[in-house]
């Protein structure tokens, strides 16, 4: 039995890999989107005085691009259990001898690797473009970190997939939701550091789940502008995405198909 | 258990982004098939319901009645003992609603397996299946063999109209030759043993009562006769949600 459900993950995995290689347009949007922010925001700021900035804009933009990519990417993914849903798919699938269980892992492993594959196009590209790099074991704990990403972010996904019924509330919750928590994030600009903010705004940003998991990016990759020690991001980090995780299982092992 | 089952849903549930053989292997890999097996099922399946030549072709691109063979062919791929047919023509032309009656049938014969479909088309159920259920509001009314249910509606059915229906039936209850009687509308059905000779006797009657025929006519018995006696209204083919009243057909099968 143990087989049935190693194989039922990696077919789960498999139709994600399949799914996203053959959509051109998907590959295309989802590594020039952020290219874009990249290049644009990276270059056209570049020596701008941002205040509670310190160091090239760049630097400071290029982790925070990175979580972008990997944050829509993921929840992309989580929420595309939606489509199954509407297309009945998702019945197939729950009413095959597997446990839930699978499926979801299957479907993680499956969004977490597509959006890992992007976040690692766009972390090349922009140490290509001349973004510092602290040591090779920055390095390897920024790799640690976008893992972890995927994985919350999939499981954000997962919850709402689970909680709507169809794509009309979406929009919504791109803009209610996810922008507010991107922009709050400091992945664009600093939020922390800036005294010109109001302080709610700089309170609120810490109970941001997303500020953590780009300010541990920032400390690991660059070394620069960070707010806390990414050791102790890192931590905070594991427990959103353990925290994540088992909300998105438990939502969607309750959800109807 | 769940291994024993094979489901075709009445609403399509195939990846329309992977090819038709990918979805017959990802269903093969769940149901715990092995390579050698999954290979050989594929290819056997494909050939029941005619689909070899498009099977590396996206779902996308195939017509409706061929997502509908499709997902016949998937709900075999696991040797099921039993697979479960929800409304399996629902919308198909009549061409592919005989191609799809074939391989329904071709399966029942050459794999062994039991069938249980639903259906709204009594023509359907007349062709396909062994034992009939008809369930109205969700309660099942009868089940029986489809010989057994046209006999018990009576050998013939006379349907005929006249001005006051009322005045008819009430005279016309009281012949003991009448095993069924109901109205419908405008018109009446009386189920009788040999209809030809009936026919000239309720003239007859008709014509004591004062009353004026307006058209009769007799017939064998339909499993439309045998629905409308069970339930007593005519049939609805489809409503929105949800649907209160549904035929069941099963089809089982004495191996």
């Amino acid at each position: 039995m143990i087989g049935a459900e190693f194989q039922a993950i990696y077919v789960m995995w498999l139709r994600e890999m399949k799914r996203f290689s053959r959509s051109r347009s998907r590959i295309v949007g989802v590594i020039i989107q952020p290219l874009f922010f990249l290049v644009i925001l990276g270059f056209g700021l570049r020596g701008a005085i941002l205040p509670g900035l310190t160091g090239d804009y760049i630097d400071f933009i290029a982790p925070g691009i990175v979580a972008m990519a990997i944050l829509f990417s993921s929840m992309f993914t989580g929420i595309s259990v939606l489509w199954d849903k509407q297309f009945g798919f998702l019945q197939e699938v729950l009413v095959a001898p597997i446990s839930r269980f699978s499926i979801i892992i299957g479907r993680t492993f499956g969004g977490a690797t597509i959006s890992l594959l992007q976040g690692f196009i766009i972390l090349i590209i922009s140490i290509f473009l001349g973004v510092t790099v602290s040591s090779t074991a920055g390095l390897f704990l920024t790799i640690i970190f976008m893992v972890l990403l995927a994985f919350t972010a999939v499981g954000f996904g997962l919850i709402l997939a689970s909680l709507m019924r169809d794509f009309q509330g979406f929009q919504i919750i791109i803009n209610l939701i996810i922008l507010p928590l991107f922009f709050l994030s400091s992945a664009i600009v600093p939020i922390q550091t800036n005294e010109n903010l109001p302080k709610f705004l700089i309170d609120a940003s810490f109970a941001n789940p997303l500020f953590y998991m780009v300010d541990g990016l920032r400390g690991s990759l660059t070394g620069m502008n960070w707010v806390f020690d990414p050791l102790i991001n890192l931590v905070i980090v594991f427990i959103i995405c353990a925290i994540m995780m088992g909300l998105g299982t438990y939502f969607f092992s309750k959800s109807e198909a | 258990m769940r291994k024993k089952i094979g489901i075709v849903f009445q609403e399509p549930a195939l990846d329309n982004e992977l090819t038709g053989r990918e979805n017959l292997d990802f269903h093969a890999r769940m149901y715990g098939l092995d390579k050698k097996n999954r290979k050989t099922r594929i290819n056997q399946v494909l050939k029941l319901v005619d689909l070899v030549n498009k099977k590396d072709e996206y779902v996308n691109n195939y017509s409706g009645g061929m997502k509908r063979r499709l997902e016949i062919a998937r709900g075999l791929m696991h040797h099921p003992t039993v697979l479960f047919l929800d409304e399996p023509t629902l919308g198909l032309d009549a061409q592919t609603r005989r191609a799809i009656w074939e391989y329904i049938k071709k399966m029942n014969r050459d794999e062994g397996t039991t069938i249980f479909l639903t259906t709204h088309y009594m023509d359907e159920a007349d062709y396909l299946c062994k034992r009939i259920g008809i369930i109205d509001q969700g309660k099942i009314l009868v089940i029986d063999t489809t010989e057994n249910l046209k006999n018990s509606v009576g050998n013939d059915v006379i349907t005929l109209s006249c001005d006051d229906l009322e005045i008819l039936i009430i005279r016309i209850q009281k012949e003991p030759w009448i095993k069924n009687i109901k109205m419908y509308g405008s018109s009446l059905t009386l189920g009788v043993e040999k209809g030809e000779e009936k026919i000239p006797v309720i003239i007859e009657i008709a014509q004591s009562l004062g009353l004026k025929i307006k058209s009769i006519s007799v017939r064998k018995p339909t499993l439309d006769d045998v629905f409308l006696s069970f339930t007593g209204k005519n049939i609805r083919i489809e409503e929105p949600e949800p649907v209160y009243k549904k035929i069941a057909r099963r089809r089982l099968l004495g191996r």
